[in-house]
């Protein structure tokens, strides 16, 4: 009988735990997850260079850097084309869009961050990464994941979302509820005993339920 | 390196970091000063440091000798 062992299972980030460190070549010169300390970080890859979903993603996310930047947010792409891939195709989507691309982009060509970050699914792609997006405290704690196949485009206005809800969470000790935007009401986090139950009633009289009690964003 | 080009000639940033770091900054006086984002100025420290061209003491950033005389040679390289 022959011994075969089972294929290595791909690790993936965890939520509340440190994001994979790494060093890697970018259209911005090489840089570290380490030199993005103090900073949320955005970090997203997209299947290839030169394709049109990819093309729209990268305009929309463009268009939202500079408002993001002065959440203290950057942007940083990933993909296993080569950097010459993604100057060119920052080029053509500069001149056929008019839209500068102003933050860096990984060129992965060994798959070392994206092995480390889980952003190859076989069952999708086993050339491409598929469209992964990991939200990253200043701290470097891994705080959000969205996954999107190939075939489906990014919505940016819910990355935006989550980071002002990741950020709302961290100023308040708050829960942001089901399409929550800024200046929404937000949820308290319930108290844990009869006596605090008590007292969350006498402090918002008009809250539904001692477990369910909003307040303004 | 990704701060010093294959022609051996230096990168913009390098270039435009070694020459304002002719005074000691830190890292988010460099930032403003040239109009980057922090992170890039880490990443160019950081491999400017590896080559030898920049002191990093505490908080402050400075040029070396060496990198004095790596601008000299990338002047020397544009003509």
């Amino acid at each position: 009988m022959t011994d075969v062992s089972p294929s290595p299972v791909a690790t993936l980030p965890r939520l509340g735990e440190p994001a994979p460190g790494f060093e890697a070549d970018t259209t911005q010169g090489r840089l570290a997850l380490e030199d993005f300390r103090g900073s949320w970080v955005v970090l997203f890859s997209h299947p290839a260079d030169f394709t049109p979903v990819c093309t729209t993603e990268f305009v929309a996310l463009a268009e939202v850097a500079p408002s993001l930047r002065e959440k203290g947010v950057e942007l940083l792409g990933l993909s296993i084309d080569s950097i010459y891939a993604h100057l060119a195709w920052m080029e053509t989507i500069e001149t056929s869009f008019g839209v500068e691309i102003p933050f860096p982009v990984i060129a992965d060509h060994d798959r070392a961050v994206a092995t480390s970050y889980g952003m190859v699914m076989p069952g999708d792609s086993t050339t491409e990464t598929s469209r992964c997006v990991f939200f990253i405290d200043p701290n470097g704690i891994v705080r959000a994941m969205i996954y999107y196949p190939l075939t489906t485009g990014r919505n940016v206005d819910e990355i935006v979302r989550v980071i002002e809800a990741l950020q709302t969470t961290d100023a308040r000790q708050v829960a942001t509820p089901a399409n929550w935007r800024p200046g929404d009401k937000v949820i308290l986090p319930a108290p844990r005993t009869v006596e605090d139950a008590n007292a969350r009633l006498a402090q918002h009289p008009d809250a539904r339920h001692w477990w369910f009690c909003e307040t303004d964003g | 390196m990704a701060c010093i080009n294959p022609d051996g000639t230096l990168s913009v940033v390098a270039r435009n970091l070694l020459l304002l770091l002719e005074t000691p900054h830190t890292a988010e006086a460099s930032a403003r000063a040239l109009g980057l984002p922090l992170f890039r100025i880490r990443a160019t420290v950081r491999e400017l440091s590896r080559a030898g061209l920049i002191d990093r003491t505490a908080e402050t950033l400075s040029r070396t000798d060496l990198g004095g005389e790596a601008l000299i040679l990338d002047a020397e390289s544009e003509r």
